[in-house]
């Protein structure tokens, strides 16, 4: 099989090491190569942080180019916009609308720029949007985010059976959090 | 069944496989989780040592009692480290001892983009380098073995994409290694002119023996091509690169031992390929080793010293690139997201306040370098751990006004103790503020011999930065809270204005903090706000300014009032 990409996008402190986590233990179990890559320290804070997950028959490269991304799990929108280029030809992302201003636009340096969810769509890009913020908060934490997420992208990956993707969830879950986040993945995965 | 584990995690298992006692390390990005894994291992002794210096000596103690020892460290943190670097070449070791250093190409949390494979060459030590996880774990365990048969410390270096990428480990057990008895051996030892010189051609003689093991060791290894039109020598994540770009197509010489080379070697391979190319980050490291061996071959003319390789990079000059599939219209400006302060940091008030009063503020290293950061502003300089205090004694003695050192506690106990000696000594008019977070923040939270607490968060000595300060001489030693803009400036102003040196100690824990109680978050009363923007100043990432009006971001206000004590119209409300 062909190495898969997945790039996890989004700003520091949102919660993406656990989506990555869990990512890794669900590929894993399922008896692929996998490598996981992320970028530690000063980046952390606050800043654009992506996250790269790989699997296959035999993966190399810990990194994911230009051009060669399957998913981009993106948890807020200018981050989507962000990384829009390494996106493959056929790539999908699957995204949160929550949009956080960074400083340059706090500071007012710089807009948040217009319509940017239209701005993806137009480059021809494969879109699934969703206010996973409002279902995170729904299932009893705006943290659950990234279990929002992975269960909107638990959808485009038929091959892999639902009860996988449960027991990845309490692999790697703390347990006095497991039901509020099993409720946020079903909310993502059934919206 | 195989386990998917960080490169330093593979790293921590192999040290805890191969019986290691003792490690003792400074934290630094991205070789922190090495010594942060291995201390959750009861069977080694771990510990955070206040500076690489110290750990490395600390590490070399503990191999001259006869246990195996590690110490851990970033790429500058080995330019610390260096002075009992080059002469533990010299002494050997008794049991073994293996350092890691950890490079940073791309400068994902660095100051500079050093390589340090110069210094195996120039210490004329081993350094083996793993290109994943696996690896990692392997070639630590191998690193003992080496330094145990050859009497030499052993470097293993990593490289963040090692570091902090994750691949699948298969895991062993421990082995323990009985002691090695210590034996007082003076001319091995103790390394004055009389015993170094005849250390010195055991060290040369050593070297060469290194070179004979790494022609036949199987840590470095062919991966056969179909096609010898190109050869290629790499090692490290370099070689993943090349293999996922490339594929089996040509013949790749893979490097797991990077000093001493396997000369040999090299030369039969560059003889069976029509073009020689070296795969490398940063210097050109193989490339000028070959070419010392008369071998035509190129490297950095195809792709350069600067950053990170990747699979696209390589395909650009030696295969099919992929190309970008995606692009937004050009009339579409994406704005930065640059790391900034927390909010709530400790640090904002006082940088505020720093730029408020136009000092020039030498800086230092940590989380707080931030403070360079618009709207802020408020840093002149950054150079290394401990400079801020060092440069600001120079500064001052030129002529320099108006200036303060900017250090954090954990900076401050790795070397900023033997600047502020020197203001004391020679008598500065100097002003130098530690900002005692109370913990080393950029790392991830590790403790300090400040914090009071060890690698495991049990009780330990804690160094009293008053105290410190009064017994080096210092009249003028004051504690400021940073949420107290007043206080900050009152103090800043008497300090600057004062006839000695002095020491300001910013105090507040990390607002990131578990133990860290918060205050409800703020609100803006709209009626109140007369949108004037001087609470944006403080640059803090909770806040914005929404239709003409401040606006409180309440996932992320921790209620520390500072935006608060900018407001002339009492605007925000709630918090304390």
């Amino acid at each position: 099989m062909k190495t898969k990409n997945i790039m996890i996008v989004g700003v520091g402190g949102q919660g993406s090491v656990l989506a990555s986590k869990l990512l890794g233990h669900l590929l894993t179990s399922q008896g692929y190569d996998v490598k996981v890559s992320e970028v530690h320290g000063m980046s952390q804070r606050g800043g654009s942080v992506v996250t790269y997950v790989r699997y296959g028959d035999k993966v190399y490269s810990p990194v994911i180019d230009k051009g060669e991304a399957d998913f981009i799990v993106s948890f807020e929108l200018l981050e989507a916009a962000r990384w829009i280029e390494y996106l493959s030809p056929e790539g999908q992302i699957v995204m949160s609308t929550q949009q956080i201003d960074p400083m340059p636009v706090l500071t007012g340096a710089m807009n948040y720029p217009d319509n940017l969810l239209n701005e993806i769509q137009k480059s021809g890009a494969k879109v699934d949007a969703l206010d996973c913020l409002k279902l995170a908060e729904q299932a009893g934490s705006s943290k659950a985010v990234n279990l929002v997420l992975l269960g909107r992208l638990s959808h485009y990956f038929t091959d892999i059976p639902s009860e996988a993707w449960q027991e990845a969830i309490t692999s790697c879950v703390p347990e006095k959090f497991l039901e509020l986040n099993r409720k946020a993945f079903d909310l993502g995965k059934n919206a | 069944m195989k386990k998917l584990m960080q490169g330093n995690t593979a790293a921590a298992r192999g040290l805890y496989e191969a019986g290691c006692c003792l490690a003792s390390s400074y934290p630094g990005t991205p070789s922190t989780e090495i010594t942060e894994e291995l201390a959750k291992y009861n069977d080694v002794y771990s510990e955070w040592a206040p500076n690489e210096k110290v750990a490395m000596e600390t590490a070399f103690g503990a191999s001259l009692a006869g246990r195996r020892s590690f110490c851990g460290m970033k790429h500058v943190g080995l330019n610390v480290a260096a002075d009992p670097l080059f002469t533990v070449s010299y002494t050997g070791i008794n049991a073994g001892m293996v350092i890691c250093v950890a490079d940073d190409a791309g400068m994902h949390s660095s100051q500079n983009e050093q390589d340090s494979r110069h210094y195996a060459r120039a210490a004329k030590l081993p350094m083996l380098e793993p290109s994943d996880s696996q690896e990692a774990l392997d070639f630590f365990k191998k690193a003992y073995e080496i330094s145990e048969s050859f009497d030499a410390p052993v470097i293993v270096k990593m490289c963040t994409r090692i570091a902090h990428s994750q691949s699948l480990v298969e895991t062993g057990t421990r082995t323990e290694i009985p002691e090695r008895p210590y034996e007082k051996n003076i001319a091995k030892y103790v390394m004055m002119p009389g015993n170094a010189i005849k250390r010195h051609p055991f060290v040369e003689e050593r070297i060469k023996r290194l070179q004979d093991f790494a022609e036949t060791s199987d840590i470095n290894r062919t991966d056969s091509g179909n096609d010898s039109s190109i050869g290629i020598i790499t090692s490290s994540t370099s070689y993943q690169y090349v293999k996922e770009a490339l594929g089996d197509k040509y013949p790749v010489l893979k490097l797991g031992m990077i000093w001493p080379m396997p000369d040999r070697m090299i030369k039969n391979f560059a003889g069976s390929v029509e073009r020689l190319v070296i795969v490398e980050e940063l210097d050109g490291f193989i490339e000028e080793h070959c070419k010392s061996l008369g071998l035509e071959c190129e490297g950095k003319s195809l792709f350069g010293c600067l950053g990170e390789l990747s699979q696209n990079v390589i395909a650009e000059k030696l295969g099919s690139p992929k190309t970008s599939a995606r692009k937004l219209d050009s009339s579409v400006k994406i704005p930065p997201r640059p790391p900034v302060m927390c909010a709530g940091c400790p640090h904002r008030g006082l940088f505020f306040t720093l730029n408020q009063l136009k000092c020039t503020v030498l800086g230092d290293i940590g989380c707080y370098t931030l403070g360079a950061v618009a709207p802020l502003s408020a840093m002149d300089m950054t150079l290394c751990m401990g400079a801020s205090v060092s440069a600001l004694h120079g500064f001052s003695k030129a002529g320099g006004k108006n200036a303060v050192a900017v250090i954090g506690d954990s900076t401050f106990m790795h070397s900023g103790m033997t600047g502020l000696a020197n203001i004391a000594y020679n008598q500065s008019k100097s002003t130098v503020i530690i900002l005692d977070n109370s913990i080393t923040g950029m790392t991830g939270h590790q403790q300090n011999p400040t914090t009071g607490l060890n690698i495991k968060g049990d009780p330990a000595g804690k160094i009293d930065l008053e105290s410190l300060c009064r017994a080096m001489g210092f009249n003028r030693v004051r504690v400021v809270d940073p949420y107290n803009l007043k206080e900050c400036e009152e103090a800043l102003r008497e300090e600057l204005a004062a006839d000695e040196s002095s020491v300001i100690i910013s105090r507040r824990p990390c607002a990131l903090l578990k133990h860290v109680k918060h205050n409800p978050p703020l609100k803006v009363d709209p009626d109140k706000c007369v949108g004037c923007k001087s609470c944006m100043k403080i640059g803090c990432p909770a806040l914005s300014m929404k239709d003409g009006k401040a606006h409180v971001d309440e996932t992320l206000c921790v209620g520390c009032g500072v935006c608060e004590q900018r407001c002339k119209f009492g605007a925000f409300k709630g918090g304390k």
